[in-house]
């Protein structure tokens, strides 16, 4: 057994097992922003590691290169992809998740349930 | 060597069905919209892996970018449509 097959297959079930916690960190959650969360940097890290050990599987072949080329894409496009889903989820007014009887933010008179939700996450000077 | 890919494919095939829960029962469009990326991004790696288990790994990696292009833009579209209305449901 050539040792870039194991290196290779070891490599391929991290992968798995990050693709795995981002499932479960999608389902268990309690809101929007902390599902993105989740899902946004385990998936991205699985896809990445999963790619790596095919690259280490196959050598240097013309199919490794295309498999780096797929490794950078998606590092680039998964979290732009995922910033791009909460920014427009903020934008909507979509609220984020409070523990009860949480102490309320800066800029925010009485409490958190009364509050606007861009004076809680927005800048002031924002755009 | 090759049993080690069809496990694999196993695997990743139970995982992507996990991310269905949040699509069917997610409170707003953007958890569903969420849950949808992340059935998009499971299934490249399993394209990939079913790819190495038939031994057409280069065929299977051009159809693989290409669903990395599909699934990107249309998180991307689906983010700029929704930003300019109000989510309905949920908290």
């Amino acid at each position: 057994m050539a040792w870039n097959f194991v290196l290779g297959n070891i490599i391929v079930s991290a992968g798995a097992f990050f693709l795995l916690v981002g499932s479960v960190g999608l389902v268990r959650l309690p809101d929007f922003y902390s599902r993105a969360h989740a899902t946004g940097k385990s998936d991205t890290l699985g896809v990445i590691l999963t790619t790596l050990g095919l690259i280490v599987h196959e050598g240097l072949t013309l199919n490794s290169l295309k498999l780096a080329l797929l490794l950078v894409f998606v590092g680039l496009t998964s979290p732009a992809g995922t910033h791009a889903l909460t920014r427009a989820a903020l934008r909507a007014g979509l609220r984020p998740w409070f523990k009860r009887d949480a102490p309320a933010p800066q800029g925010c008179p009485t409490d958190v349930d009364s509050c606007p939700v861009e004076d809680i996450l927005e800048p002031k000077d924002d755009d | 060597m090759d049993k080690y890919f069809v496990y694999l494919g196993v695997v990743l095939a139970v995982i992507i069905f996990i991310p269905l829960y949040r699509i069917l029962r997610g409170p707003t469009l953007f958890d569903r919209m969420l849950g949808a990326g992340a059935v998009g991004t499971k299934t490249m790696v399993l394209i990939i892996v079913i790819g190495l288990v038939f031994n057409r790994l280069d065929m299977f990696i051009d159809i693989t970018l290409a669903y990395a292009v599909l699934n990107f833009i249309g998180t991307i579209a689906v983010a700029k449509y929704l930003a300019a209305s109000k989510p309905r449901g949920g908290r």
